[in-house]
């Protein structure tokens, strides 16, 4: 038994069956993403006044990110080219830039999350709010027991509100140095996870879902890359196809991070 | 063999391999775990969907009778199953008694797999499996290898919501809708195990959907054009982008609630949330209308996704069985297209009572009171189908036809739930119930029967027992009226659903000279509908051993004992891997019954160019 039209184009509708497969797949992510995008802005909508985040996340970073991408996209056009022109080492040289290129999207992405991680907001005893990255913990450190020292490159505040826009004048004024804070003055100590805010709380799972869906899409072309490339000897047409089948994915992945940049990151 | 067994030349000989993925599937005989348990054959896999869905159907089943039990008689232990459930389920169900908490979860889980596990698999998945391929003359789905995913995907699904049953606190226990804060704030790890297996059963459905919408597009038989196409494939299709596009935003809130379940983020928890007189430790900040949205955005769709396919069942049979052309085949496309449509802007009726406000709530009035027009077209042409027919009574059309006006019921007692002055006075009551109960039970569920009994032929070779399938097509209509008919008397006097004690404390016997007390004769109701859902079960009974002894001991059919036109009936039986010898060539409309100018009462839809010219490729598409 064999399926029709796995590697031709049926001629009443001009597809083989794995383009339109994932032309389909593609629609619905752009509901997944499309619910989420929605979660975003009833979130940001019904936040409370000036307590939605500005500025918080890197600019510089992302932007090289939104680059790295885009370039990546380039790439996957040039890779999926040269098999149609059969071209195996060209498509050998620019999917390996593909890959790369993801990958130093990841790097960036993790450093980024790291670097949330180890930021802290720490509600102290008097009232204000000490703010900044964390430096070292005593060895003794312990919120419950309230021994040992905690030690932030950071400020102090006296309103949370102060945290909140970080795109302000003021706010960039403000110097950062070493604070050293006992135990025994804290009264809640939480850094910028997922469960901060309700930003941190999107920015992670809608960055971390895209961070994902890179991963996938990396996987599935380091395979096409590396062992999955031997069809191209038996049948390069259907590898071909393999190529833009993926690479229609990669596209796509990179237009959700072309909403997500500009949305998480210069809004 | 009988006479009216069509015969079929020999398969054609495997042709040499192309380079295509064939893995030498065509020298061996495939074992038992290749054929039945990781087959990619549609065949199969629409079996498997099938028997999984019927056993999740029965647990489904079993769960309401357990609550029924408790709803009429709170507080006492279950009989027979009692001492089962307590050793079981622990202190949940000390001494045999459903505790309150047991009760919501079984309410959230009969909700949950009567849905997902049970009627979708079963209707979409298990007879679209078997039988789109077949009728629109396909070899197989597009993607075989996917389509065994989706099965399997499905499987885990269900026995990752089996499992939560048995962890420490039980399953979910906020309803089928989950509602935030309080699928967030109960505390058991219930919640987080649904939302898993609720991640497992949209990837399984969005496998299934991705496959049939590309099915249908690409592996259509030469000749088969759009509106030669049966209407079940077309409910099918509709039904598959219902999923495709509704589904995610589901997935997307499971995410976002996994993610406030498990690493205590506030995506649907308002700030200041107190939870047993304690403020929380969370964020705040989320909104749980947003859950709500999220929630009914899949919701109401997959409303549409229990009813069509179930009305293409019925439609098919209706057909066969009226001996003429199905009236209004184009309005029937026209109406099902535009249901598809329309079932993804009417989900905010389902949220009145959250106070969204009267200019949003008209425009979902409108959009709701817009749905029901093709609805209505829909039933009409069915009905109007059956006018002039001399009518063959058999149990797949008995079955079909009480659909009719079951579903009729279902959704006429929907209107004054769509409008909401009615709906504020009605909502979360025993109507409601009754009201969706009367679309999905002796609706779907009974469309369903129809195609159970209608197409076992096709996949054994064998008809079910024709009086035993009567006795059970009567004694579930019987019963399944007395179920469902007083709670609309119930929901219409005040009595709220998902209450473990059946609206005792809300009795006229418990707080008398209170004002809009259920009265006696409502509380009585209770007991009746025990009984009547008991006889219901028992109702079944005839059905399961029906289909087992069949299988082996059924009368012996030909490949088409209902004479048939639709593509379906004209492959060998049961259909060989790859289904059809030779290529089809589709030459008229699908429902060619008793049509002027053909001999016989119908003329099939595809005849098999090859059969007469005697070479194989002939027609056969180029796929090289």
């Amino acid at each position: 038994m064999e399926i029709p039209y796995t590697v031709q184009n049926r001629p009443d509708t001009g597809l083989y069956n794995a383009k339109l497969g994932i032309w389909l797949f593609l629609a619905s992510e752009v509901m997944l993403f499309g619910g989420l995008f929605s979660a975003y802005v009833l979130l940001r909508a019904g936040a409370e006044p000036g307590m939605w985040p500005h500025g918080w996340l890197n600019v510089t970073l992302g932007t090289v990110n939104t680059l790295l991408l885009a370039l990546s996209a380039i790439t996957t056009l040039l890779a999926w080219a040269a098999c149609k022109v059969r071209d195996f080492g060209k498509f050998k040289f620019f999917h390996a830039c593909t890959i790369l290129l993801a990958l130093s999207f990841l790097g960036i992405k993790s450093y980024e999350y790291h670097d949330k991680f180890i930021h802290y907001e720490i509600a102290l005893a008097d009232g204000t709010f000490a703010d900044g990255h964390l430096k070292e913990k005593s060895a003794d450190f312990d919120l419950k027991k309230k021994t040992g020292t905690v030690t932030i490159e950071g400020h102090i505040v006296e309103d949370r509100k102060e945290l909140m826009d970080l795109r302000t004048e003021e706010a960039k004024k403000a110097v950062h140095k070493e604070i050293e804070i006992k135990a025994a003055d804290i009264k809640k100590m939480q850094n910028y996870g997922p469960w901060h805010n309700t930003f941190t709380a999107i920015y992670f799972t809608m960055s971390g879902l895209h961070a994902l869906h890179i991963l996938g899409g990396t996987l599935v072309i380091f395979y096409l890359w590396g062992p999955g490339s031997k069809m191209w000897k038996t049948d390069p047409e259907r590898f071909t196809n393999r190529i833009e089948v993926s690479g229609l994915f990669w596209h796509f992945v990179d237009l959700v991070w072309i909403f997500l940049f500009p949305v998480m990151y210069l809004t | 063999m009988q006479s009216n067994v069509q015969q079929f030349p020999p398969f054609r000989e495997p042709q040499p391999a192309h380079g295509h993925d064939d893995h030498g599937h065509e020298h061996h005989e495939p074992g038992f775990w290749s054929k039945y348990i990781f087959s990619s054959d549609h065949k199969v896999i629409g079996i498997q969907y099938g028997f999984t869905a019927l056993a999740f159907l029965l647990f489904g089943f079993f769960l309401m009778l357990l609550m029924r039990w408790q709803i009429a008689h709170p507080g006492q232990p279950v009989p027979f199953l009692g001492p089962l459930l307590a050793k079981t389920l622990g202190p949940m169900a000390a001494g045999g008694v459903i505790s309150a908490d047991l009760y919501n979860a079984f309410g959230a889980m009969h909700g949950t797999i009567m849905v997902f596990l049970g009627v979708v698999p079963l209707a979409f998945a298990a007879f679209g499996n078997y039988v789109v391929p077949l009728m629109i003359g396909a070899p197989d789905m597009t993607f075989p290898r996917i389509n065994m995913a989706s099965y399997h995907a499905f499987f885990l699904g269900g026995v990752v919501m089996l499992v939560s049953f048995f962890i420490p606190g039980g399953a979910a226990q906020a309803g089928w809708t989950s509602y935030s804060p309080l699928a967030t704030t109960i505390p058991t790890n219930g919640q987080a195990f649904w939302l898993v297996g609720m991640v497992l059963l949209i990837t399984s459905s969005l496998l299934g959907a991705v496959n049939f919408i590309a099915t249908i597009i690409q592996l259509r038989a030469p000749g088969m054009t759009w509106m030669r196409l049966p209407w079940f494939v077309w409910a099918q299709f509709v039904t598959a982008f219902i999923l495709l596009l509704a589904f995610p935003p589901l997935e997307a809130a499971g995410v976002l609630q996994l993610m406030d379940n498990a690493l205590g983020t506030s995506f649907f928890l308002p700030t200041g949330l107190a939870v047993a007189g304690k403020v929380g430790e969370a964020s705040g900040g989320g909104s749980p209308l947003l859950w709500q949205h999220l929630f009914w955005f899949l919701g109401h769709p997959e409303v549409y996704v229990l009813i069509l396919p179930a009305m293409g069942v019925v439609a098919e049979i209706i057909a066969n069985n009226t001996r003429k052309p199905l009236w209004g085949y184009k309005s029937l496309v026209y109406a099902v297209l535009s249901v598809g449509f329309l079932s993804f802007i009417v989900w905010a009726h389902h949220m009145y009572m959250t106070g969204m406000g009267q200019k949003i709530a008209t425009f979902f009035q409108i959009t709701t009171m817009m749905i029901s027009v093709p609805s209505v077209i829909i039933l009409t042409c069915l009905f109007l189908s059956l006018w002039g027919g001399s009518i063959r009574i058999n149990t797949p059309m008995l079955f079909a036809l009480a659909f009719l006006p079951m579903f009729g019921i279902g959704g006429l007692t929907g209107l004054p739930l769509g409008l909401a002055a009615a709906d504020l006075y009605l909502h979360d009551t025993y109507y409601i119930i009754a009201h969706f109960h009367y679309v999905v039970a002796p609706g779907t569920i009974f469309a369903l029967f129809a195609g159970v009994y209608f197409w076992f032929p096709k996949m054994t070779g064998r008809k079910m027992n024709e009086f035993w399938g009567r006795v059970h097509f009567w004694c579930s209509f019987v019963f399944m009226n007395l179920v469902f008919m007083p709670m609309f008397a119930q929901g219409i006097k005040g009595m709220i659903r998902r209450m473990s004690d059946g609206g005792v404390n809300y009795s006229a016997a418990r707080v008398p000279g209170a004002i809009d007390t259920l009265p006696g004769s409502v509380m009585e109701l209770n007991t009746w509908i025990l009984a009547a859902a008991i006889g219901l079960g028992l109702a079944q009974i005839p059905f399961i051993i029906n289909i087992f002894w069949s299988i082996k001991h059924g009368e012996k059919v030909g490949t088409n004992p209902w004479e048939a036109t639709t593509l379906d009936w004209h492959t060998p039986t049961p259909p060989p891997h790859g289904n059809f010898p030779q290529q089809p060539v589709i030459v008229r409309g699908p429902y060619e019954y008793n049509a002027p100018g053909h001999e016989g009462s119908y003329a099939p839809q595809a005849e098999f160019p090859a059969a007469t010219h005697g070479h194989d490729d002939h027609g056969q598409p180029a796929h090289h």
